[in-house]
């Protein structure tokens, strides 16, 4: 029965990390290209929270979950060209400085629009109450979330080794200049990569709004996580932020299944690990640029 | 925004720099015409959104007290800050008396960090008015003489909860599974819990600690129904409240939940359908009583929503503090804590008075045990509780469900 307690913590671990995977994928992404700490990461996350409350109330869920990293996605056109283009070759310091700042503006932000309480939002109806696999419970709104996590897995896997677009980006993860040199701009990449990025932030807080609080400081409780994940995985790797992931998200169950109290220690004890034998991270590859 | 010529600051420079050349005791008078009162809240962390009601709620008080004449005729300047953390809260409160020259101290909703606050209080001799923290161990091995509590500590609120729970036959022979806050106030409310149950027949078959930065239950939900408890019980705070409701919800797990600890803030953002189960509560806006509705009405004009309990405490402590000194023409600390320690009754908009308790300095007052309205009867979206019967009951001695001497000792040094 412990065994089977135990399995239990591990699927929902599961889940748990296929969420915090909408997050990180993003935020590796835009470093990977960019260079760019995107501290502000969390703060499309709460947007994309908040705006797919509001839209809910006129539409209904299933438009809003899709409305919603779109307009992020949009938002983020404005983020890459007005804001990091002028830093990817300035020193790292500035901008992480300026998405720190742009964190806490977005946050002010909300707190101006939607007022500071936070807002509240609810599972639709048909998403209610948890499902029996054999003794197995499952929320039933999770597994929702995990298809639509593992449907963007492999989009995104698709849109980066089978196009033609993705043998750009990857070449410019690696070696922007020789990318240059075949006359490829990649500022149009990187403008796709961050409406991408932060899309994906936005999903996980459409989806997430319903089951956690919607408040402005949702971002910079999420944005840890995030980090630690892709710190974990490794830069510039694709499988070693999901590996990592669904990593951080089992340790975490399986600690609180025997140590309550320790859960939120745990996933760092494991970056401390993971980093003691490998200073890349999991499946971290070696970049030029960033060495 | 007013826009000034060139010509208006040279005349405001001109006027400064007299009054500058005049010296010193004139600025010294402008200054002792105002009373400065420090007030720290955290706006931001776990219980940041019900410390932003707090701060609507103090503002109004300031606001209509300076609008009526000010006490005795002084202005109040209101200092109002985030506490954000138990450390930082200690630095500001520090801060506010040293150096901006607060006369006293009020606000915090956190028990760790008006823990803190106390401490500098007792340091530097000035009073202060501890208006949200819950946690027993403040009024009790913690208290000090210039601090004073005003909301119901953890006991009250597992007595109010309790007693509706012992109406309910949810008490006696149940198996209970706890769900409890890591720190000062979590552990005090399980202390209070754990003596409930052991006095009523019911046993605490599991007891998760919850760290205060969780925000993803479900390990310790799947925990929850692997203990197979009758009832679950909710010991945390602020927003970890709403979490763990909006996932309890989402499971839907079979057996009841109940909490010894919500504020209408953390309710009120749950989202429909969510909350079930009985709960305390110290203040909420639909109590029947014309102080109580004129204050509701005057907010919700003010602010376009109804205030929340933190709203209101900030309100009448406020409203408490200036009668104080109005009365004793002071703000002296000792004026100010005799005038309290004689038991004086207020009218804090509930059927009965209330006052700070001589030898402990717990405003003692009536709560509220409360069930969630069905969504048909709800007027507005904030209107989603149904008030039980006050507690203590209206025969009873409002004192007889606050800790005695002998439960929470407090020994205050002179």
């Amino acid at each position: 029965m412990q065994f089977g307690f135990l399995l239990e913590q591990v699927v929902n671990g599961l889940v748990l990390g296929g969420y915090y995977l909408l997050i990180a994928l993003g935020l590796s992404l835009i470093f990977s290209v960019g260079g760019i700490v995107n501290l502000a990461h969390g703060a499309f996350y709460a947007l994309g929270a908040y705006i797919s409350v509001g839209i809910t109330k006129f539409l209904g869920f299933g438009p809003a979950v899709v409305l919603s990293p779109v307009a992020v996605a949009l938002l983020g056109i404005l983020f890459e060209r007005f804001i990091l283009r002028r830093f990817y070759d300035a020193d790292p310091i500035l901008s992480l400085l300026v998405t720190f700042g742009l964190a806490m503006v977005t946050e002010q932000a909300i707190r101006i629009l939607w007022g500071a309480p936070p807002i509240s939002a609810a599972i639709p109806q048909a998403f209610r109450g948890s499902v029996f696999l054999g003794d197995f419970l499952f929320s039933r709104y999770r597994l929702l979330i995990l298809a639509v996590v593992a449907a963007v897995l492999v989009g995104v896997w698709l849109l980066l080794h089978k196009t033609s677009f993705g043998r750009v980006v990857r070449a410019g993860i690696q070696r922007p200049d020789m990318v240059a040199a075949l006359g490829i701009r990649l500022q149009p990449y990187m403008t796709a990569i961050v409406m991408l990025g932060v899309g994906m932030a936005a999903l996980g807080g459409a989806f997430f709004a319903p089951i956690t609080i919607v408040h402005p400081a949702m971002g910079a409780e999420i944005i840890t996580v995030a980090f630690v994940v892709v710190v974990i995985g490794g830069l510039g790797s694709f499988w070693g932020v999901v590996i990592a992931a669904l990593l951080v998200g089992v340790v975490r169950g399986i600690t609180i299944h025997f140590a309550p109290a320790a859960g939120e220690a745990s996933i760092y004890v494991l970056m401390f690990l993971v980093l003691l034998v490998r200073p890349r991270g999991l499946l971290g590859e070696r970049i030029e640029k960033f060495e | 925004m007013t826009r000034y010529s060139r010509r208006t600051l040279l005349k405001a420079g001109a006027a400064f720099a007299g009054a500058s050349a005049i010296g010193s005791p004139a600025i010294l008078s402008a200054q002792a015409a105002r009373i400065k009162i420090g007030h720290l809240v955290p706006l931001t962390g776990f219980l940041g959104a019900i410390g932003s009601y707090a701060q609507l709620g103090v503002k109004m008080a300031a606001e209509e007290i300076n609008a009526s004449g000010g006490i005795m005729g002084k202005q109040i300047d209101l200092m109002s800050e985030d506490s954000v953390n138990p450390a930082t809260a200690s630095t500001k409160a520090q801060r506010m008396i040293e150096q901006d020259g607060a006369v006293l101290l009020f606000g915090e909703i956190s028990s760790a960090s008006s823990l803190t606050i106390m401490q500098v209080a007792e340091r530097n001799k000035k009073v202060f008015f501890s208006t949200g923290a819950r946690s027993d161990a403040l009024r009790g091995k913690d208290c000090n003489r210039y601090s004073f509590h005003c909301d119901i500590p953890n006991t009250v609120m597992v007595n109010a909860v309790g007693t509706a729970l012992k109406q309910k036959g949810m008490v006696k022979g149940k198996k209970f599974v706890t769900l409890t806050a890591d720190y000062i106030f979590g552990h005090d409310l399980l202390k209070a819990a754990k003596a409930f149950f052991s006095a009523n027949d019911a046993t605490l078959i599991g007891d998760e600690l919850i760290a205060t930065d969780v925000t993803d239950f479900s390990p310790y939900l799947l925990k929850v129904r692997q203990a197979k408890p009758d009832v679950v019980c909710c010991n945390l705070a602020g927003n970890q409240v709403t979490n763990l409701v909006k996932q309890y919800a989402e499971f839907g797990l079979p057996y009841p939940l109940v909490g010894f600890n919500l504020n209408t803030g953390d309710a009120w953002a749950m989202g429909e359908g969510n909350l079930s189960g009985t709960w305390p509560t110290v203040w909420y806006h639909t109590l029947d009583n014309p102080a109580s509705k004129a204050f509701v009405e005057a907010f919700t004009k003010k602010y376009g929503k109804p205030p929340e309990n933190h709203a209101w405490i900030e309100y009448i402590t406020l409203k408490m503090i200036a009668q104080a000194i109005t009365e004793t023409k002071s703000t002296e600390s000792d004026a100010l804590i005799g005038y309290f320690e004689k038991q004086t009754q207020f009218d804090i908009m509930k059927a009965r008075k209330a006052y700070f308790r001589s030898w402990d300095h717990q405003l003692v007052q009536e709560a509220y045990p409360f069930t969630v309205k069905p969504k048909g009867e709800m007027k507005d979206k904030w209107d989603m509780l149904v008030l039980g019967e006050a507690v203590p009951a209206a025969g009873a001695e409002l004192e007889s469900i606050y800790p005695t001497k002998t439960q929470n000792p407090c020994n205050m040094k002179a």
